[in-house]
């Protein structure tokens, strides 16, 4: 590893977001989550809004759509050389984008839909998604003027400098179709001004969007670094990203169980569960160094659904609404409501427990395929069901 | 009073006249006369004898060739070393929260100092039994610290049995261990076992079945930060029949530690000794190695790790000692921050920083040191001199003579029973008690509740007064940036 670490001053930001999944897998128009975070804009402050969109590629679904932003047209022939040299690029298209007031100068902005030719992988052991996160580490990491800013399958994410609903009518998101949406209206304190800064983050399949600061950011980082993974956009939102990359990809936690050692409940309680709890000390012990501590609520949107949660002490706001098949999670709840009037229930989810959402097809068979890739490990048939641990 | 209580002799009484007399020049600083002297007659001040100004040849320089030339052997001293080197932690400073995110009071939420020291999984493989998810194997043992502070090696031998045993109720009380250096465990603290950990060093010294299986953990100990590449020397007449019996050699026989450990000459042999520990013990402990800071200590700790250490201790050259000689104390070694960093940026590097645990010693003089230790990336921090300085050392630096004052470094019975080991217990639990409630006070103000967020969390410091090179071998930014 280079032994020359470069050190950037960390982004702080303050933020509203938002979010929902319809758990029948119905798809909905940008419309709505557009609606709900421009009502939240006094938390944001017009440098960066985001969206993700779940379910919005279908005729693409098992290709990697992979976005991209690039200062110059340099930056995007080198990298599409690297691209088809690496990969196998099926489509390539500009995102479609319109004028908006508000939206100042865009980088060039590409969409490629690739697939990994199996003979491409260096080495046994070696999965595909592995191959595609290296792939986008490199350009993030050295290609000059090129950003990978979303890499996952029949997903997509869409940000810029702005606030979140001149970005959402700048992609013209009210033209796609999509399960889950998630948002972010942004805040810093600092301004970098660049669009790659903007949420979400996002790692294969994996979007998140944040309103927090990361206090424990030091410690992620290193830890990350230690599983390959480099800190390079001048966030801490990004260690969220990564973190929940290396706990649910590759070590393979079920999520409610990689939320525990995020937000993870005090020993005091742990103690007075005596040794009921067992496996939450385990995760304090094995993974405090990826606890994440400081202010934060933050929505994890992946292919099979929606997860929202705070940090330990619960410092930052999280509501959470239901109505009929959609679950809802924002900042505000005049957030849910703006999309939602009469929700069957609202709640404010308490510290560290995560609120989930299932996309119940997708969680189907999402559980076949990975019985068939982990059938020795002998998890049962609820494994992704079954939110309680203790 | 004063007459009896100087071991050295400095004060005498002449009858005839009724007066008391001081020689000065026996005086070692120690100022037990002057703490109990009940009319507050005395002080003690230096009172220097100047040879004439030479930036070269000072006193200290001269007055070492004089003794030297006199015996013929070799200087001797005691505690850590006492040359003016740069002290690092005096050179970072901390972060706190504002605005963006909260600080915490510690006195309204929790404030979670507890930390676990071995060898931790790469990760955890859960499983679904039907109800909830389980482990699907059990973690490997820990030692579990209510704070990450513990007490360092010093033997029975170089310290007296009261000494023992106040380390050992304290550590009990605290939720943390001592270390009982290589004197052997006496066979009234074995009490305290689980707050123990025992060391096996070059002169096998007490090391015996019992002595393993009543311990919470084994520590190896190849070097000593205050003597890198030294042996020890506990002088016979300190051998009484209580730490002949506990060290398992003859009453009055000198106990000699050689320099190294006779089965290990290399690392495939530590980690034979590691393994032939781990079998003895079935696998139910975590097995420490302690060296001494050295030049490539880096290297050397990622060698351990990788022979099975479960936990890394390391000695800096500020780390104390009962005895030592003079010119290797004062000269051989690295200071403590710069091989922690090394240490734990090279276990990083390699991705096995989780097999092992760090245990960082010499010369931890408060809380805000112990905090500056964990964020370089310490797990816990061992003290040796302020648990000392605590019950009552007044640092004078002849531990040797075995003629402690204070009845600490002493085999006197006279002197020994000076140490009321339950006035020492409590003022241990109150010294760690006091720095953990700072330590809490430091990770509420930086807005983080849990320890483990601190540790190897550089960015919470950062460099003031160090070059650039000092600043990339501690992995921190200067102040400002």
């Amino acid at each position: 590893m280079d032994r020359k670490r470069t050190w950037f001053e960390k982004d702080i930001s303050g933020c509203s977001l938002t979010g929902f999944i319809n758990e029948n897998g119905e798809r909905v128009s940008g419309e709505a989550i557009i609606q709900s975070i421009a009502l939240m804009n006094e938390r944001s402050n017009g440098l960066g809004g985001g969206f993700a969109a779940y379910g919005i590629y279908p005729e693409m679904k098992d290709l990697y759509a992979l976005h991209l932003m690039y200062d110059d047209l340099q930056a995007k022939e080198e990298t599409e050389r690297i691209l088809n040299e690496l990969l196998f690029v099926e489509l390539k298209e500009e995102i479609p984008t319109r004028k908006t007031q508000g939206i100042h100068r865009p980088p060039l902005l590409w969409r490629y839909f690739v697939k990994v030719d199996e003979n491409r992988l260096f080495e046994p052991g070696v999965s595909e998604e592995d191959y595609i996160v290296e792939i986008v580490m490199k350009i993030n990491t050295s290609s000059k003027g090129a950003f990978v800013f979303s890499s996952g399958k029949n997903m997509g994410a869409f940000k810029a400098v702005g606030f979140p609903d001149d970005v959402g009518r700048f992609y013209r998101l009210e033209e796609y179709q999509g399960y889950t949406w998630i948002a972010h209206g942004r805040f810093p304190t600092n301004t970098p001004g660049w669009w790659g800064g903007a949420h979400p983050f996002t790692l294969l399949d994996f979007a998140v969007v944040h309103n927090g600061e990361i206090s424990s950011y030091g410690i992620n980082k290193r830890y990350l670094e230690m599983f390959g993974y480099q800190c390079t956009l001048m966030t801490d939102t990004e260690v969220m990203a990564y973190l929940f990359d290396l706990l649910l990809r590759k070590h393979r936690l079920p999520i409610e169980i990689a939320c525990m050692a995020l937000a993870a409940p005090t020993w005091q309680e742990i103690d007075h569960y005596d040794g009921k709890m067992e496996l939450a000390k385990a995760l304090r012990i094995v993974y405090g160094s990826a606890l994440v501590n400081g202010p934060f609520a933050i929505l994890l949107g992946h292919k099979r659904g929606l997860i929202g949660f705070n940090d330990r002490i619960k410092l930052r706001p999280l509501v959470a609404a239901r109505k009929d098949h959609t679950l809802y999670i924002a900042s505000e709840e005049a957030g849910i409501r703006e999309i939602c009037p009469s929700p069957e229930k609202v709640w404010s989810p308490k510290a560290g427990e995560p609120i989930t959402g299932w996309l119940k097809e997708e969680q189907q068979r999402e559980f076949e395929s990975s019985r068939i890739r982990i059938s020795d490990r002998e998890r049962s048939e609820q494994v992704y069901s079954v939110p309680s641990v203790c | 009073m004063c007459v009896r209580q100087c071991a050295f002799e400095g004060h005498s009484y002449d009858p005839e006249n009724d007066e008391v007399n001081s020689k000065e020049e026996v005086c070692v600083g120690c100022h037990r006369c002057v703490t109990l002297c009940p009319t507050n007659a005395l002080t003690v001040r230096q009172n220097p004898l100047d040879f004439r100004a030479h930036g070269n040849w000072t006193g200290w320089a001269i007055r070492n060739i004089f003794k030297q030339a006199e015996t013929g052997g070799v200087l001797l001293t005691g505690m850590g070393n006492d040359r003016t080197y740069p002290i690092y932690w005096d050179h970072l400073l901390l972060n706190a929260s504002q605005v963006t995110n909260p600080s915490i009071d510690p006195l309204r939420e929790p404030m979670e100092l507890r930390t676990y020291l071995g060898r931790k999984p790469d990760k955890l493989d859960v499983q679904y039994n039907g109800k909830n998810f389980q482990l699907k194997e059990p973690l490997p043992r820990q030692l579990k610290l209510e704070t990450p502070v513990v007490f360092s090696a010093m033997s029975y031998g170089a310290i007296s049995y009261n000494t023992c045993e106040s380390l050992a109720r304290a550590a009990h009380a605290l939720g943390t261990y001592y270390n009982t250096g290589e004197g052997g465990l006496h066979s009234n603290l074995y009490k305290y076992g689980k707050n123990t950990i025992v060391q096996v060093a070059s002169g096998r010294f007490g090391v015996h079945k019992e002595y393993l299986d009543t311990a919470a953990a084994i520590e190896i100990k190849i070097g000593q930060g205050a003597k890198p590449g030294i042996g020890g020397h506990l002088p016979g007449e300190k051998v009484v029949e209580d730490i002949s019996k506990t060290r398992m050699i003859p009453k009055g026989t000198d106990a000699l530690s050689p320099a190294p450990q006779h089965d290990i000459y290399s690392i495939e042999d530590l980690r034979m000794l590691i393994y032939a520990l781990k079998e003895a013990t079935r696998y139910t402990k975590p097995i420490s190695v302690k060296i001494a800071a050295v030049h490539n200590a880096a290297a050397i700790a990622s060698g351990m790790v990788r022979a099975g250490a479960d936990i890394v201790a390391l000695d800096g050259f500020r780390g104390g000692t009962g005895a030592a000689p003079t010119v290797i104390r004062d000269n051989v070694g690295i200071p403590i921050e710069f091989a922690l960093a090394a240490v734990d940026q090279r276990l990083r590097d390699e991705g096995i920083r989780h097999q092992a645990s760090i245990l960082v010693a010499g010369g931890f003089r408060n809380s805000a040191d112990i905090f500056k230790a964990i964020a370089l990336g310490a797990d816990a921090v061992y003290i040796g001199t302020a648990a000392l300085i605590a019950m009552g050392c007044h640092v004078c630096q002849k531990c040797y003579t075995g003629k402690c004052n204070w009845g600490i470094a002493t085999q006197d019975p006279y002197l020994e029973k000076r140490l009321n080991p339950d006035i020492a217990t409590e003022r241990l639990i109150n010294l760690i008690h006091a720095w953990s409630h700072e330590i809490k006070e430091m990770l509420g103000g930086m807005g983080i509740n849990a320890i483990e967020s601190l540790r190897g969390n550089r960015l919470a410091l950062r460099g003031i007064g160090l070059t650039d090179t000092e600043l990339d071998i501690l992995g921190v930014l200067p102040a400002g940036r």
